[in-house]
């Protein structure tokens, strides 16, 4: 089988963000960048399948400029065998994202391509499935488990009150959610490994498209909580407030 | 490696920027071990330390990762490390807890390193990688009941015989003993005062009449395996021997590689402390507002915060200079002194800004505090070190 995973480089999670002079970008000066979480099971997946198989090649990209070299050696550090660098200005609008993503990865004769299912700063849900719309082949979304057999794909995704069962036949892509599985560190020799690892650069221009970010502002401060009462008087305090003030029952 | 939608976990210290000096694969080693740490150890060293058990159960995991003799060749299935990302590793590891760091350093800088560097092709075959995999446990017989700060002192002897030798005598203080596979101990194969007939021994725990005895009643380094080694009549044959072995030089050697990798770790410790005591400073309230709103803790940060950095980039500059080939022992005594030192500090303050819950297991500091006692003292005490500068400086030995 061969497989590609598509990987973006994001701000930690823990970062405090500050907003740009511009108003419409983060600013990165001191943000510790990583690979994006729900990326990461797309990768362990990947690794899993190729192991499961004991054959097969699986193929990291990753959209944007010099420093998605840095995030592209941390999944050849896990043990994916190649690097595809698309190097780029990214774009705020998903489908040119998608687009580049989709040309790029049409010839290459994928069975199984793999996002995360959204990427932790826009929270979009996007890119992934737009590219499976593109290419033309199944795609299944927000993924938690995972099963190829015969070319055919049984994955599970969780609904409200349930699993939903879906299948499809290979070539795919499929979209990764949390609990799919448990993204390995890579081992120091796997580090060291990573730069030996076959890197392809190729240059993308994904257009403007049709979104523009108009302005980015921070959450306004939650405010402090307030103690309604003690003990069960508590409760008559709360109904009258929830009523009476916050109007909502 | 980011497990970003997780807990908040330990993101270091780095007020200088120093990042900027890594290169990237030493951050991702850092990281890496960083993560893995977290995930790890940190769940379960507070209550291993209080039982007084090392976590054996760790080993295979840290042997899969690469950092057991991490800075040794690739062709000896260890990871071909720099020694900047080596101090990295024993950083985090310690950041942890001392005595895992002590495992590693032992295993890695006292046991794989003298296999590399004095042992024959055939010893460095056998060994190395088996030890790098955590197949076989290591341990260093160097110091003696009575000949600890002065090794070339020792008592234990080893007489050549018609198919080998014979060794007999005591070691002590020796960390992974007891669930070592091997021995790498240093005897006397000349007369009692001839420090210069000191050869290594690669001692296969199992041989008859070598026994490995923990040593009871630790309030320090209580998660590790300290040992008393005990050979009496241990009956080798020919080929044990260190062939490249001689003179009190060779373990001095080993013991400079296991320093450097202490320097670096006490600055984790130090760091680990830092970390726990800022968080603890901004949310533990007292009379209306949190403690680290007032002046004489803001001090206790503000001192901690300035030697974690001088030591950072103490120990930086000694890896650039141990990769530039440059570094001699005296490089590394300056470092291990001070950073052992401003660490044992910081900890002790870490704990005294953490009230009564710094007595707590469940916090770190005053595990960090006990442990680096014994870092204080083993692989060279400060003192010895004080005294190692003091002949560099003067030319003049106050031995």
């Amino acid at each position: 089988m061969k497989i590609a995973v598509c990987l973006k480089r994001v701000p930690d999670t823990t970062t405090k963000i500050v907003i740009g002079a511009d108003g419409k970008t983060i600013d990165e000066a001191g943000i510790k960048f990583v690979p994006n979480p729900y990326d990461e099971y797309a990768v362990e997946a990947a690794l899993g399948l190729k192991e499961k198989a004991g054959t097969g090649e699986t193929t990291v990209v990753s959209l944007g400029g010099d420093s998605a070299q840095e995030t592209i050696r941390t999944a050849l550090a896990m043990g994916i065998d190649r690097g595809l660098h698309l190097k780029g200005d990214g774009s705020a609008d998903g489908l040119e994202v998608a687009k580049v993503i989709a040309a790029e990865l049409k010839t290459g004769g994928f069975d199984l391509i793999l996002f995360g299912k959204m990427a932790v700063d826009d929270y979009n849900h996007q890119v992934g499935v737009m590219v499976g719309e593109l290419l033309e082949v199944p795609c299944i979304s927000a993924v938690s488990a995972l099963a190829i057999e015969g070319g055919v794909v049984t994955a599970e995704r969780e609904i409200e009150g349930g699993v939903e069962v879906v299948t499809c036949r290979l070539p795919a892509v499929i979209t990764t959610d949390k609990g799919l599985n448990t993204p390995r560190l890579p081992s120091l020799k796997g580090i060291m490994a990573a730069k030996k690892k076959p890197l392809d650069v190729r240059p993308v221009a994904p257009g403007a498209g049709t979104l523009a970010v108009a302005g980015l502002s921070l959450p306004p401060d939650r405010q402090p909580g307030r103690i309604v009462g003690e003990g069960p008087d508590a409760a008559v305090a709360l109904v009258q407030l929830l009523r009476n003030e916050a109007k909502v029952i | 490696m980011s497990t970003g939608i997780a807990a908040p976990q330990f993101t270091g210290v780095d007020f200088y920027q120093l990042d900027t000096l890594l290169s990237e694969e030493e951050r991702a080693v850092r990281d890496t071990v960083r993560a893995w740490v977290d995930d790890n150890l940190i769940p379960i060293i507070g209550d291993a330390y209080v039982e007084g058990k090392f976590p054996k159960d760790l080993i295979p995991g840290l042997a899969e990762l690469g950092v057991l003799g991490a800075n040794l060749p690739e062709q000896y299935g260890c990871a071909g490390l720099g020694n900047v990302a080596y101090g990295l590793i024993m950083q985090e590891l310690e950041r942890g807890d001392s005595g895992i760091r002590s495992f590693a350093s032992v295993q890695g800088a006292l046991v794989m390193y003298p296999i590399y560097a004095f042992g024959s092709e055939e010893q460095r075959k056998h060994w190395l990688p088996r030890l790098a995999a955590g197949q076989d446990i290591g341990c260093f017989g160097l110091t003696e009941p009575d000949y600890g700060s002065n090794p070339g002192g020792m008592i234990t002897t080893a007489k050549e015989t018609k198919d080998g030798w014979v060794l007999n005598g005591t070691k002590m203080w020796i960390t992974n003993g007891s669930q070592a596979t091997v021995a790498v101990v240093w005897a006397k194969t000349g007369a009692i005062d001839d420090q210069k007939s000191i050869r290594g021994f690669i001692v296969p725990t199992s041989t008859k009449g070598f026994t490995g005895k923990d040593q009871k009643g630790k309030l320090s380094l209580r998660a590790s395996d300290t040992s008393e080694l005990h050979l009496e009549d241990v009956h080798l044959p020919k080929d044990a021997i260190l062939p490249k072995s001689g003179g009190l030089k060779s373990p001095l050697m080993c013991l400079t590689q296991a320093r450097y990798g202490i320097s670096w770790g006490a600055l984790g410790a130090a760091m680990a402390c830092y970390d726990e005591a800022v968080r603890y400073a901004k949310t533990r309230v007292m009379f209306g507002k949190p403690i680290g709103a007032t002046q004489i803790q803001q001090v206790r940060l503000a001192e901690m915060l300035t030697e974690i950095t001088k030591a950072q980039l103490l120990v930086l500059q000694l890896g650039r200079m141990k990769d530039a080939g440059t570094m001699t022992p005296q490089h590394v005594s300056l470092a291990k002194r001070n950073n052992v030192n401003i660490a044992c500090d910081i900890a002790r303050e870490a704990r005294r800004l953490l009230g009564a819950n710094g007595i707590l297991a469940e916090y770190h500091s005053m595990r960090h505090m006990a442990n680096l006692e014994s870092v204080y003292t083993y692989e060279g005490t400060h003192d010895m070190h004080s005294l190692i500068l003091g002949q560099e400086i003067t030319g003049l030995a106050a031995f």
